[in-house]
């Protein structure tokens, strides 16, 4: 589904991504891990098409498509959807108004009907109980005085409405009491499917107890500088990543 | 062309027209004198009194300068190249039929269930107009008359309504008030006159769309809006139909009256002609608007969407001088290319508890340059005053300008006001926001905007925000990038 070779990128002439290989196949969770400054933000944002970041080698095809070549939201025609990490708050905009807009603009790029106001209501409705967000936060301004759990229910049910085929999590654990972890974390799994990747950047082991990936990578200077299983992560937790950048320097 | 040569162009333009017509019957030659007052009021059979009431305007505007203070540029204007009286178009100008005529005018006159014929009549078709016998326009005047509601062209108000007309004109905006009313005051040539009687709710809302006698009101319209005690009207203007006006300078004045525990809602989407992309063309919309809550317990409320125009001087202006009166303003203006405005809106509190809300949305982009000009007058009687102001901006890109200019004179000190401001750009961020959900940036910058203006489309008739909406977009197309 998703293939990144050699990927390079820059942030204001900083090189952040030194070479990253990565493939993801369908219906896989992965889950990117490392420690700050690794560059696991700067690849969501590459991937989802963020201007600022600027690619200076390599490639990233997406069921065989070059997506460096695609727009923000074409991208998200093809079905690639980024959970931010910080959602930015847009006064006054209706939040699922503007989801639909997206939505339909996508299937109509898919070619399907775009769905009317009723039936487009009643997939929301279902959705949002998925997550369990409170149906008022359905006709608030988008992130608009929502707290810091809110914002990133609000993402996942987003991610629920417009069903992409590869969901990229920045971060979505950040900022979460336990409660609201399970909340997002029992939505994320109910949203696996074989038709569907998902890749988890996160600093904790304690999202992976939860959403249980098929691979780990560790991600640091620019490089995945190793994959494995879950276990993986439970090492990372016990030992932190220095370890990992010896063997690294040391192979 | 330099600058100069433009305006001289456009000017000419009328100029030419002027000439086309028949210049006997129905249109003066260009300049302004007092032959020409007098004829224009002879031409509308005018009482003597009105004729004195435009002469004394006319000599008064002589000595008066035009303004200077606004924040906008334009080269001057020379008021004798401008033909102060036209009478309607000639019929081949028009579209020749509802074929010609934007389509999105038609659905609008579709939802509102008005029959073909009429359509044809409001979108200016040149057909010789035939009503079906329950036309639209006919139902709305029965049941208008029924009311009691009067409702019609302010020339016409002058004929079957002398006392009343006497009454009112003038004394909410009096002939010497500023150079743009004085010159109306002096050659305005219609417009439209509304009497809502005591305890009466207009039955409908009156919008420019219904006052087909009088489509082509030229460029120095003159309103007045009087609600007697206990009314309410809501007041429709503008509307979005295509402007084929190509008049260059457009001097209105609005005045609204409201006694007591009357309310006047006055709405207006403006789209007049703004010009093209190099800032060449489009009309200086120089307009005077005020409403008086002379009774207690009145309110007037003004909502503008401001879209069109080269140059905005305009502010709709409540007096609150009844005692517990209340004023508001709520605007969306929206400037690109090179499109200039300073509007906004004077709330003037003289009786006691008046209250006043300014909620001001103002959006630049392209090299438009913006600025909201405000004043609250809280006078020495107006006891335990309130007012609040919001006033927003939004630049889009980075060569426009958004400038804000209140003013505050508070002469009682039981007066509470509170300001808010903020300025901000379309960010990154809520673009990428929104297109990585899927929506274009074109689209994605229209709904971020839709939403800024939220406030005030709220405020809009139902009919109204959906076409303000619309102007938006349209207006935005091409503003990014």
């Amino acid at each position: 589904m998703l293939k990144i070779e050699n990927l390079h990128a820059s942030v204001d002439g900083k090189k952040i991504l030194k070479g990253i290989d990565l493939t993801i196949k369908s219906g896989e969770v992965h889950a990117i891990m490392g420690p700050n400054g690794s560059g696991k933000s700067t690849l969501s944002n590459v991937i989802a098409g963020r201007d600022g970041y600027e690619v200076t080698e390599g490639s990233i095809l997406f069921h065989g498509q070059d997506l460096l070549a695609m727009e923000p939201e074409e991208r998200a025609w093809a079905g690639v959807f980024l959970a931010f990490q910080y959602p930015v708050e847009i006064p006054g905009v209706n939040n699922v108004y503007l989801l639909k807009a997206g939505l339909n603009a996508r299937r109509k790029h898919l070619g399907l009907a775009e769905l009317d106001a009723m039936e487009f209501m009643q997939l929301v409705r279902e959705k949002a109980r998925l997550v369990e967000l409170d149906q008022a936060f359905l006709s608030r301004g988008v992130n608009e005085g929502f707290s810091g759990g809110e914002k990133k229910r609000n993402e996942i049910f987003q991610m629920a409405v417009l069903e992409p085929n590869l969901a990229i999590l920045d971060e979505t654990d950040s900022g979460l009491d336990i409660d609201a972890l399970r909340v997002v974390a029992n939505g994320v799994n109910a949203l696996r499917s074989a038709d569907r990747s998902i890749v988890m950047v996160t600093h904790y082991q304690r999202l992976l107890d939860y959403i249980e990936p098929d691979v780990v990578h560790v991600l640091a200077e620019g490089k995945v500088l190793k994959s494995g299983d879950k276990s993986l992560a439970l090492e990372l937790e016990k030992r932190g990543y220095d370890w990992v950048r010896e063997e690294a320097a040391n192979a | 062309m330099s600058e100069n040569a433009q305006v001289e162009h456009l000017v000419d333009k009328k100029y030419e027209a002027g000439f086309v017509t028949d210049i006997e019957s129905d249109t003066l030659p260009p300049g302004l004198n007092e032959d020409v007052i007098r004829h224009i009021s002879a031409m509308k059979n005018e009482p003597e009194w009105l004729l004195d009431w435009r002469l004394e305007a006319f000599r008064h505007w002589q000595t008066m300068h035009e303004p200077r203070w606004a924040h906008v540029n334009y080269p001057p204007i020379d008021y004798q190249a401008i033909s102060y009286y036209s009478a309607p178009k000639k019929k081949e100008d028009g579209p020749q039929s509802l074929d010609e005529v934007d389509p999105k005018l038609l659905e609008t006159y579709k939802k509102l269930g008005i029959p073909l014929h009429e359509q044809e009549m409001l979108a200016g078709v040149a057909v010789d107009a035939v009503f079906d016998s329950v036309s639209v326009a006919t139902t709305f005047k029965g049941k208008l008359k029924d009311a009691g509601v009067i409702f019609c062209p302010i020339s016409e108000a002058v004929q079957e309504f002398p006392e009343l007309v006497k009454q009112y004109l003038g004394t909410v905006v009096p002939t010497g008030d500023n150079f743009y009313a004085a010159l109306n005051s002096a050659v305005f040539t219609d417009g439209s006159f509304v009497y809502i009687p005591k305890g009466v709710r207009c039955p409908m809302e009156l919008s420019t769309y219904f006052r087909i006698n009088a489509s082509n009101t030229g460029q120095f319209e003159r309103t007045l809006i009087i609600a007697d005690e206990s009314s309410y009207v809501s007041y429709l203007e503008g509307c979005t139909a295509p402007q084929r006006d190509e008049n260059q300078l457009h001097a209105a004045v609005v005045e609204l009256v409201a006694m007591d525990d009357a309310q006047i809602k006055y709405s207006t989407v403006q789209n007049w002609y703004p010009g093209d992309e190099n800032g060449v063309g489009g009309i200086y919309n120089f307009v005077t608007k005020r409403g008086d809550c002379r009774g207690a317990r009145s309110k007037i409320s003004w909502t503008q969407v401001e879209t069109g125009s080269a140059i905005t001087w305009k502010y709709p202006s409540c007096v609150l001088r009844g005692d517990d009166s209340v004023g508001e303003f709520y605007s969306v203006a929206l400037t690109k290319m090179h499109q200039q405005a300073d509007t906004g809106t004077k709330m003037v509190h003289l009786g006691k508890n008046t209250r006043s809300t300014i909620v001001s949305k103002g959006i630049s982009a392209g090299f438009g340059q913006q600025s909201y000009r405000g004043l609250v007058h809280i006078g020495k009687d107006a006891t335990g005053a309130r007012n609040h102001t919001q006033c927003d901006s939004l630049l889009i890109g980075s060569t426009c300008g958004a400038h804000t200019f209140p003013y505050v004179e508070v002469k009682n000190p039981t007066a509470t006001m509170e300001h808010e401001a903020t300025t901000s750009r379309i960010g990154e961020d809520q673009l990428f926001y929104c297109k990585s959900r899927g929506i274009a940036e074109e689209d994605a910058v229209n709904l971020i905007v839709n939403g800024f203006c939220k406030d005030v489309f709220n405020e809009l008739p139902m009919e109204f925000a959906v076409e303000a909406n619309r102007l938006m977009e349209v207006s935005l197309e091409g503003a990014v990038g």
